[in-house]
């Protein structure tokens, strides 16, 4: 292989991992936003709590992604963020509410904290239904017949019911007494859902889509790829088998619930990845069409070098410093 | 005039960065504030320095949120309203964007955390250092932004084939001619920004009855900050403004109204442009000085608005945003010096006494520094039209092919949403101020400790 014909795929890697790395990052701080109202008063300074030093660096990993469709496959960029105008919007929106109610609520005056909590969850909810609709949007190749409508639509509440489970594991690692023990709970509740959502999204995925269902039912891939739908279960059964016992949960096996959780979406990535392979916007352009100019990949490629591992280091101490059981988060 | 897509584009862009850059301006200027607050708290261990620590850093997570979540709509829109932008430029605007967001937007992101909630958990020096690179960070972001804008204004460094730019020098594209002028142009324009703001609020609380010690260290700060800025601002402002001429005379034209080409130029104080009849309505003119200040020379030649049929900004909002700038800078460096005044006998004093009108000027530019910003963003990007790369590549080239009723909705959204948050924030900044927490005295390092499991 070329180096020109390994840019395009290193970026590609690059983007994939930077969007998973938004998913989870993000997705337990919008889960824990969708979870929001169900606390009382107190226990919602805490939630926030648990993730107020983390939100704004992930989120960061959004505009990296972005930032790399954009500066590495120019011509996709305009593409997808034209088709996926108004859900791009609608995210944008989400998240600028839910950005600025983690601050607003706690100095603006009292009485305006209840609008402000409500923003919050208001946000996290538009943020992570419009991404939900995106995907799925993407997946169909921006079909937007009958059909690719209710798959989006589909998908715009299984990311939602994702996340959901993120943000309850976070908890139960974060929190204690009884809002560990309330998140236990919204685990419990939300599990069954998500998996036959996903479940569901999983089996439609191929029959939308013809390209994806030759990928996984061929003969010789149809066992190559068998591991993926068995772990995903393992992992699903994980989870219930830990959100059943809390005394589990007491001898610190809590984290299970987060980090099976965290295994469903890599899979789900990975099985995606293969699906949509070598196609950056599927049935339209592949990766090395919509490719920028080598010379300008190679300036990148230098900087993505250098830099991401420096970022990745000072994520890892940043989660250290912050380790353990949130406190209430003030200034002093 | 119709409401086309290109037009609504248009607007909405404008809307997303006019609000977007009101932020960043105070980041980039009060991050550095707050470095030095933290320093003199470390060097002195004064309880006033860090009751301003405190204060202004709650400030400074206020306006960055706000930044940060704006700068995330303006990337997507890059893409969703200038998809042909991306497409001919993407090759160098690419690896500009790419590096700002690997090189500062993590930065800042990564350790504005352990700034904000970090004490007691690390130690002072590791705080300091979050501090500072946050600091950094916000300046570094500036860095590549204005390295493209400038770009678009100056392109160098460039090759085009077959339409597409591509790129053959960067150091040519990064440090292209008018970059160092803008770069520093717009960092005294953020230092001013946050001293006014800081000078602004911190005076209010003194008139309201509300100061903390710390407010006294910020105020003086803040206008010894201000009347350093500002000269310089003058001065760079007028190298930039001879650059500018160099590169791109049509914009000069429009902000000067200059319809003929002339020697020996006169400057125009007021008037009101008029473009159909190229003429400038109640013009009052010096004589010669519009030359003298744009060319240093009493006889030097202005091109006119006529040299550049369909190649030049609309004259009036060009015109009018250029003197707002320069009013209200004229205006700042009025009140700093006031400032100076005043404060330069009790520069040692804890408390300071200082007049009620000069109190109130100083409260009442607390946002002087937005309203001059704004307008030099103004003369310099509605000064580009009608182009997006100089010269190169024509705006109404690259909008976005989405129906028109989307961009109106979006539009629509995007201005209730700004609005209601910059209502919000002003009162939240107003509340802030008229009821400052007293902290505690910092709790030593560890007492805290790696707290909880």
């Amino acid at each position: 292989m070329s180096w020109s014909e390994f840019l395009p795929l290193f970026f590609m890697a690059v983007m994939g991992l930077t969007l998973l790395a938004y998913v989870v990052l993000d997705g337990y701080d919008l889960g824990v936003g969708l979870l929001l109202p169900l606390g009382t008063d107190e226990q919602k300074d805490t939630m926030i709590a648990s993730i107020g030093p983390f939100w704004d660096a992930n989120e960061t990993w959004l505009v990296l992604g972005v930032g790399v469709l954009l500066i590495a496959f120019p011509k996709a960029h305009g593409l997808v963020l034209q088709a996926l105008y108004l859900p791009a919007a609608l995210m944008l929106i989400g998240l600028i509410l839910r950005g600025v109610a983690f601050d607003f609520r706690a100095k603006a005056p009292a009485p305006y904290k209840p609008f402000w909590n409500r923003a919050f969850f208001t946000g996290s909810l538009m943020a992570s239904a419009a991404q939900g609709w995106m995907l799925g949007s993407y997946i169909t190749g921006f079909d937007h017949g009958g059909l690719g409508w209710l798959f989006s639509m589909g998908i715009a509440i299984t990311l939602p019911a994702s996340y959901l489970l993120l943000g309850a594991g976070w908890l139960i690692m974060k929190a204690e007494g009884d809002l560990q023990q309330r998140a236990v709970r919204w685990a419990r509740r939300g599990l069954w859902p998500m998996g036959v959502a996903l479940l569901a999204i999983s089996a439609a995925t191929p029959l939308v889509n013809a390209s994806v269902f030759d990928k996984w039912f061929g003969m010789p891939q149809l066992f190559a790829l068998l591991p993926v739908p068995l772990v995903c279960a393992a992992a699903f059964f994980a989870v219930r088998w830990v959100v059943m016992r809390p005394a589990l949960i007491g001898a610190g096996y809590g984290w299970l619930v987060f980090g099976n959780t965290v295994l469903i979406f890599v899979l789900a990535f990975f099985g995606l990845a293969y699906s949509i392979f070598p196609h950056i916007v599927i049935g339209k352009l592949t990766l090395w069409e919509a490719a920028a100019a080598t010379h300008s990949l190679t300036v990148n490629f230098i900087g993505v070098a250098i830099t991401l591992p420096v970022i990745i280091g000072y994520t890892v101490f940043m989660y250290r410093v912050f380790w353990g059981k949130a406190h209430p988060l003030t200034y002093n | 005039m119709d409401l086309d897509t290109l037009l609504l584009s248009r607007i909405q862009f404008a809307t997303n960065i006019s609000f977007h850059i009101l932020f960043p301006t105070i980041t980039i200027g009060l991050g550095w504030f707050l470095v030095f607050f933290r320093v003199r708290y470390l060097q002195t261990r004064e309880h006033a320095w860090e009751e301003a620590y405190y204060f202004w850093t709650k400030v400074f997570a206020l306006s960055f949120a706000l930044g940060v979540v704006s700068g995330i709509t303006m990337s997507f829109q890059f893409g969703t309203n200038w998809p042909g932008f991306m497409e001919k430029t993407g090759n160098i605007s690419g690896p500009l964007l790419g590096y700002e967001v690997l090189t500062a937007f993590f930065l800042e992101a990564g350790f504005l955390g352990i700034m904000l909630f970090g004490r007691g958990r690390v130690s002072e020096r590791v705080h300091l250092i979050a501090t500072l690179l946050v600091a950094s960070g916000t300046t570094l972001s500036a860095f590549w932004i204005l390295s493209l804008n400038s770009w678009l204004q100056t392109p160098a460094g460039y090759e085009i084939v077959n339409g597409e730019f591509f790129a053959a020098d960067w150091f040519a594209i990064v440090f292209n001619p008018s970059f160092p002028y803008r770069l520093a142009h717009k960092l005294l324009a953020a230092t001013l920004t946050a001293s006014f703001l800081v000078a602004g609020l911190s005076a209010w609380q003194l008139l309201k009855g509300c100061a903390t010690d710390g407010t006294h260290k910020a105020l003086r700060a803040a206008v010894f900050a201000a009347a350093i800025a500002i000269p310089l601002q003058f001065f760079v402002g007028d190298l930039h403004g001879l650059n500018t001429l160099k590169h791109q005379p049509a914009k000069i034209a429009a902000m000067e109204a200059v319809w003929e080409t002339e020697k020996g130029a006169a400057l125009t104080l007021f008037g009101i442009p008029d473009e159909k009849t190229g003429t400038t309505h109640y013009a009052v003119k010096v004589p010669k000085l519009g030359s003298l200040i744009l060319t240093h020379e009493w006889d030097g030649e202005l091109q006119g608005i006529a040299e550049f049929p369909n190649a030049h900004p609309p004259v009036a909002p060009v015109f009018f945003a250029f003197r707002v700038m320069v009013g209200v800078a004229s205006l700042m460096l009025l009140v700093a010096l006031w400032g100076v005044w005043k404060l330069w006998p009790q520069r040692r004093n804890a408390q300071l006494a200082l007049p009620r009108p000069l109190l109130w000027a100083l409260a009442g530019m607390t946002f002087s520094g937005w309203l001059a910003t704004l307008a030099g963003w103004y003369v310099t990007e509605i000064g580009r039209q009608p182009f997006m790369v100089y010269g190169l590549l024509r705006t109404a080239d690259l909008a976005t092919t989405v129906a028109p009723p989307y961009v109106a909705l979006t539009l629509a959204a995007y201005l209730m949403v700004y609005g209601l948050l910059l209502v919000t924030y002003v009162g939240v900044l107003k509340y802030m101020a008229e009821h400052p927490v007293h902290p505690a005295p910092e709790a030593p390092h560890g007492e805290l400790g790696k707290a909880g499991v």
